[in-house]
Formats: structure tokens, sequence, C-alpha cells
């Protein structure tokens, strides 16, 4: 081919050129996305903003504190990489994006759409308004006909624009022939629009041009409150998507070469370096390290791996490089097929009716029933068919849901605000009043209760010597026991010992000279003769006895405010783990637990959830794992934190976006006061209504009544949504 | 009454002006940060010269 570049074909000999121009323009500028999850204040803003902008090759930064996010234009030579390490020592954790996601670039187009509709209906309500008022403080004959003409041609265009996710929606529930509650929505607009314009050429009185916008805008204004609060919600769980990349070493021809993880085929030799989740099922092939099944399993302890041994995707490899053969890849692995159980599950959202969809399913056929017995009855009483549809109308317009419409979304909008700031995220419309139910709550060990991190336990039982050696062995390795130790000794101030010859066994452990003798940190068996119970390092020193360095899963934050609260209020608390019994009882003894079950599989776990829920329990569960996946999903509302696998987060709820446990409590309390408050606006709405309904069938309604009644439920609706906060 | 043929055309018109200027702020991404305009209002950032 190279060889007819030559003659035969200038535009061949053209185009590795115009590659390399197109090489040169995407080298150009680069758009970075960084997730800033700290950032809270003003003067978070001006320093995130003045580090980046200061930045060599930054073009423009800008930070938007709503999404907790900074994107940043920036010549092609910037890494994220690099940005992350600046604002890292400014103070603020960073955290780069996947581009690719479409939620990092896609702009809310929805939300987009329904703020223009509800800006158009505003601006069109506001005017027909004026032109009522004129009317209702007696205007006559030609002014009120030509203020009726005028309404009538402002609000055709409006609702025709403003009104279609209603007549979407109730036309989509037409169509399988089901009510919903866009349906009445729909048939009071038109049936108003309908009866106003006959009113109108006819020089009639009453027109209701105004209550048909009113209601347009109201419940749009609704529509947009829901909206919004999802928006959010989703595309911050989506960003924790986005901060996995998921790719994979795959070694062809001696080469490693990085590929999706969806390329990877049956046979494939592949590298994982330590620190990396296995992409897929596998056999090792080569290396000897140590793999960390917590996610999976629940186990704390690592377990030791060499040729040989078997993997899952989702363990991750500690210590040494491994090469894998791969077994299964994508759908069949371990992982996947543990995600099905998910599926499999019964979830409990979907056996939930929310409280809108039950006030829906009374309030729909009522209203209808109602408009229609009035229409027959007058027009049984009068024989007059335009009296007859006007008080139809009346009746439909003014029983039309517009509080109703704003009283789930106004509180939930409250409630999610308020918990958002709290550092959790509701994910699912119907969470908080499932959450508001639970009286019983389930907590995973590893992950959930335990920060999965392990802390020395015993560092004042050795000497200063033994201190600083091991500090210098521990800083050699990325091992977690070895990273725990290198914290905990750099804040006591230990300096590390001058060592030689510094390697890592993948697997075992550091070994290094000092002084002439060799010392090693690591596992029992190999840095001395030891046998060790529960999580240690083995420190030895030349000839002298190996010490123990030991270890204890840390809590995470709040888990003892969390467990107290809980328990505190009324709830009963049970742990279930895959753990072993030791830790699992150590850990319950010491959050006042005394409902804990020890070596749990996942089946186990969502089987006692199950049980529980048969007793007449509601159920929330917190956990992170894999294997608490499928409890997830069979309790009633579930937690999980923001560092659990993509699945668990999925089939949860709520995700708690810091690593604190201690909003568990409050957040209860705020779901249960959002369900309380939402009760109470559907009987603010049914009060309005009960006054309003029977004035409309015995043909006193007048558009002004209409409007007074609308505008009055709507707002206390909306204020009493307020005081939550 | 036939001040009502001035008044009102121009009523319309003002109400119009105001919805396009809504329009355009929307379209121009306006809304997409409400929590952090509501903060960069108190920084002192720029407060002698705009924004280059």
């Amino acid at each position: 081919m190279s060889t007819a570049t030559l003659s035969a074909c200038p535009a061949c000999s053209a185009a590795p050129a115009a590659e390399d121009i197109a090489a040169r323009a995407a080298l150009k500028d680069v758009k970075l996305t960084l997730s800033l999850p700290t950032i809270h204040c003003s003067a978070c803003i001006s320093t995130v903003e003045r580090e980046l902008n200061a930045y060599p090759g930054v073009h423009e930064a800008r930070v938007n504190l709503t999404l907790k996010r900074a994107q940043v234009d920036a010549d092609a030579a910037v890494s994220a990489q690099e940005l992350i390490h600046v604002l890292d020592q400014a103070g603020y954790e960073a955290h780069e994006l996947d581009p690719s996601s479409a939620a990092v670039t896609a702009t809310d187009r929805a939300g987009r759409d329904l703020l223009m509709r509800l800006a158009v209906a505003g601006f069109a309500s506001m005017n027909v308004m004026l032109l009522s008022v004129s009317v209702w403080s007696g205007a006559v004959d030609a002014t009120r006909d030509l203020f009726h003409w005028i309404s009538a041609f402002i609000t055709l265009p409006t609702i025709a624009f403003s009104g279609q996710p209603f007549f979407r929606n109730a036309w989509a529930a037409l169509k399988v022939r089901r009510l919903n509650m866009d349906v009445p929505i729909t048939l009071a607009i038109l049936l108003a629009l309908a009866t106003s314009l006959w009113e109108t050429t006819l020089s009639g009185e009453h027109a209701y041009f105004d209550a048909a916008l009113a209601l347009t805008f109201f419940l749009l204004a609704g529509r947009y409150l829901d909206h919004r609060t999802r928006a959010i919600a989703r595309s911050a769980a989506e960003e924790l998507t986005a901060l996995e990349v998921p790719r994979a070493w795959l070694i062809r021809d001696r080469e490693e070469t990085q590929v999706p993880v969806s390329e990877l085929a049956i046979g494939d030799l592949i590298r994982v370096r330590p620190g990396a989740r296995m992409p897929v099922d596998g056999e090792i092939v080569d290396g000897t390290s140590e793999l960390d099944r917590s996610l999976l399993t629940g186990e704390t302890l690592p377990v030791p791996a060499g040729p040989g041994t078997g993997v899952s995707a989702g363990e991750v490899n500690l210590t040494g490089p491994l090469t894998l053969r791969a077994t299964a890849v994508g759908q069949d692995t371990s992982l996947h097929r543990m995600a099905d159980l998910v599926a499999i599950a019964e979830s409990g959202r979907s056996r939930y009716t929310s409280l809108a969809d039950q006030a829906a399913k009374l309030y729909a056929p009522g209203v209808h029933i109602l408009s229609a017995l009035a229409f027959v009855g007058w027009y049984i009483y009068s024989w007059d068919m335009r009296t007859a549809l006007n008080i139809a109308a009346a009746v439909l317009i003014i029983t039309c849901p517009c509080a109703l419409g704003l009283a789930v979304p106004a509180v939930t909008t409250a409630a999610s605000g308020r918990l958002f700031r709290k550092g959790m995220l509701v994910k699912h419309e119907t969470a908080l009043e499932r959450l508001a139910k639970v009286d019983t709550v389930v907590f995973d060990k590893t992950g959930t209760l335990t920060a999965g991190t392990p802390v020395p336990t015993n560092l004042d039982q050795h000497g200063r010597t033994a201190q600083s050696v091991a500090l210098a062995l521990a800083e050699g390795s990325s091992h977690p026991l070895s990273r725990a130790l290198t914290v905990a000794l750099r804040d006591r101030g230990v300096e590390p010992a001058a060592l030689a010859d510094l390697t890592e066994q993948p697997g075992y452990g550091t070994e290094a000279q000092w002084n002439g003798q060799r010392v090693r940190l690591g596992r029992p068996g190999w840095a001395g003769d030891a046998q060790a119970d529960g999580t240690a390092a083995w420190l030895s020193i030349g000839g002298e006895a190996p010490v123990a360095f030991t270890f204890a899963d840390r809590l995470r934050d709040g888990a003892e405010e969390a467990v107290s609260g809980l328990i505190g209020a009324g709830l009963r608390v049970i742990l279930i783990s895959g753990d072993a019994e030791r830790a699992v009882s150590d850990l319950a003894d010491r959050l006042g637990i005394t409902d804990w079950t020890a070596g749990a599989l996942p089946g186990d776990k969502a089987a006692r959830v199950a049980a529980l829920q048969a007793e007449g329990a509601s159920v929330l569960m917190v956990g992170d794992g894999l294997n608490d996946t499928a409890a997830l999903s069979t309790a009633d509302v579930s937690i999980s934190p923001a560092s659990a696998l993509d699945a668990a987060r999925v089939a949860s709820d709520i995700v708690l976006l810091g690593g604190d446990l201690s909003p568990l409590p409050s957040a209860l309390i705020t779901a249960r006061q959002a369900t309380k408050r939402i009760r109470e606006n559907f009987r603010i709405a049914t009060i309005y209504n009960i006054i309003a309904v029977p004035l409309a069938i015995a043909g006193l309604a007048t558009p002004l009544i209409a409007a007074l009644a609308m505008s009055a439920s709507s707002i206390t609706v909306s204020l009493n949504a307020l005081r939550l906060r | 009454m036939d001040v009502l043929t001035w008044l009102i055309p121009i009523s319309l018109i003002l109400g119009g002006v105001g919805l396009l200027g809504f329009l355009y702020t929307v379209r121009s991404n306006q809304y997409d940060d409400p929590e952090g305009d509501s903060r960069r209002i108190l920084s002192s950032d720029w407060d002698d010269h705009p924004k280059p």
C-alpha cells in the first residue's frame, strides 16, 4: 500500500497529512470535568477557580456548586491528574469524570423544555388575569367582549404550547385504557377552553380563560419541581458511575494494550496491577499476590493468591502484579450472575403504591362522575345545553388537582434538598414515603458499619527502633496493612530507618537490609514462625523474635451515632455479615447491637429480609457489597454508601455521599415529617374542594371564585411544604 | 375608553419583552448553578473591574 501512494493516488498521500491536522486539532484544547465532592461555600469557589486558572495551560475553569463540579478548558498537554494534584494541595478532594458518560456533558434538555413552557404559561396567565380583573370589577358589553377575545387570543396558543406534557401523558394513559391524573387535567383545560370560547362568541358573562391558564401554570410548576429534584439526584448518581472507567490491560504478542472491558474474550491474558479490580473471572497464570474479596463476600482478611488460584470479577488485587487467563467474561462472570439475583428478587419499590397514586386512583374517577352528574342534572332540570356545559366545566376546573399536583412535589423537593445538604442523595421518588414507614434496620458490616480500612491497634507495645524499621518497610509497599501502618506511624512523628535493598515479595511482604541484618515485614509464616489470630503484620529484625502489629477494621464515621440514634428512636437494629463470627460479635458488642448473624451468604441476607417482611416488619437495608444487592432490592427501602459497588448503588434508593453514617436517624425523621406534610397537603386540598364544589354544582361559581379557590389552595400547599425546612 | 387601544398593546409588548428576556436567560444556561450563583455574589473577586 505504501508504495502505491507514491504516484498512483495523490489523495492517498494527502490523507496522512489530513490525519495529522485532525490530530493536532484534537491536541489543541481539551474539556475536563472534575468532580469536587467537598466544596460547599463561596470561598471554595474562589480558591478552586483561582488555583485552576493559575495553572499553566488552563484557559478557563468554572465551578458549578449545585452539581459540585468544575469544567476546565485547557491545552491538551494538561492532564486531569495534574489538576487533581493541584487541588489536593489546596485542600480539595477531586476526581476525574468520564467525559464519554452522557450525564457529564449533556445539559438537562427535559428540564429546560419544562421551564420554557412554565415561563410562557406564567406570562400568559398574568396578562389574562389583568384583563379578567377588569371584567370582574365591572366591565360590561363591548368592553367585556373585547377583553374576552383578547384573552382567547393569548390563551389558545399558550395552552397549545404549554399544555403539551399533560396532553401527551393523558393520551398515553387513554391508549392503554387507563386513567391517570393527567386525564381530568386535560379534560378540564379543554372543556374550559371550549365553553369559554362558546360563551365569548355569544357575548356571555363567564369565561374561564384565566382559570385554564392558572391551572396550567401551577401544574407545570409542580412538574418542574419534581423534575428538578430527580434530575439532580440522577445526575449525581450517574456521576458516581462515571468515576469508574472500565478498562483492562490486555497482553497480546508480548505487548500490553489498554482495552475496554467489554472487548475481552475467554482465553485472553490480562494483566492486573496492584490496587486494580479483576475485570473478568479467570485463573492466575503468573505472579503472586493477595486478594481483597470483601465486596463479594464480606470477608475482611486478604486471601493469598498464586498461579492456579481462581479469581472472580470484582475482587481487588492488593500487592503484586498478576496475569490472568480469562475463563468467563461480561454477562457470564460471577459478578454479573450475582447482580442478576437482584433482578430476580422482587423489588420493594415496585410493590409500593405512592401516596400520589393512591390519591389519583380515588380522585380521577370521582371528579369525572361528579362533573358528569352535574351536567346531566342541570340538563334535565333546565333543558339548556349551554348552562349544563358551563356548570360541568366549572366543576372540573374547581376540582382540578392544582393543589394535588403541587402537594407531593413541593414536599419531596424540600425534603430531598434538606437531605442532599446532609450528604444523602434520594434517587427514587417514593423513597421518602417508604423510609417513613421503616421499623427495622438491617446493617451489613464490612464497608458499611466499618470503613473497610484497617487501623493498627498495638503500636504502643513496640519500641522506637521497631517502629522506625516497620515504617521504612511499610513505605515500600502498597498493601492496605502497610499503608495503614505508614499513616499511623507518620502521625506519631516516627522517622523511617535507613534501609538498603528494599524489595517487595508479592503475597508475602517487604524485605530489606538494615545495619547488616535482614529485616522483614509481612505474613506470619514468612516474617517469623509465629501463628497469628486475627489481622496482623509481623516484623522480624535479624535473629530477634518476630513481633506482631495487630489491626482492627476502623468504624465508619458516625456509625456509633447512627446505630445508637436508631435504637434510641425505638427501631429494631440487626447486623448481618458474611464475615467470621469473632469479628462480627466484637463489632456488635461495640455498637450495642444484640441481634446479629455471622457468615451469612448473599442468599441468606435476602431471605432474612424477606422473613422479617413476612412477619410484618418494614425493613431498611444498609449495605455496600455485591453480597448485599439482593437484600438491598428485597428490602422496603435501601441505602448504600458512595463507596459501594456499582450494582449495590443501583439497587438502593438512597446513596450516602459522604463517608459519614450519622445523618441516618435524622433522615428517618425528615422522611416522617415529609410524609406527614404530604398527607396534610392532601387534606388542605380536599377542604378547598369541599367548600368550592357545592358552589360549582349549585351553579353559583363564577370565574372569580374559581381563580380564588385555585390560587389560595396552591399557595397554602406550597407554604405548608416549605415549613419542612 | 380610547386609552385601552394604547394600554392593552403596551402591556402585552412589555410582558412579551419580559418573556423574551427570560427565554434568553434559559438558553444561555443561567439557571444551571443556582446554588453557586447565590454564593458568588458574596465573593470579592472582580469587585474592582469586570472579569476580562
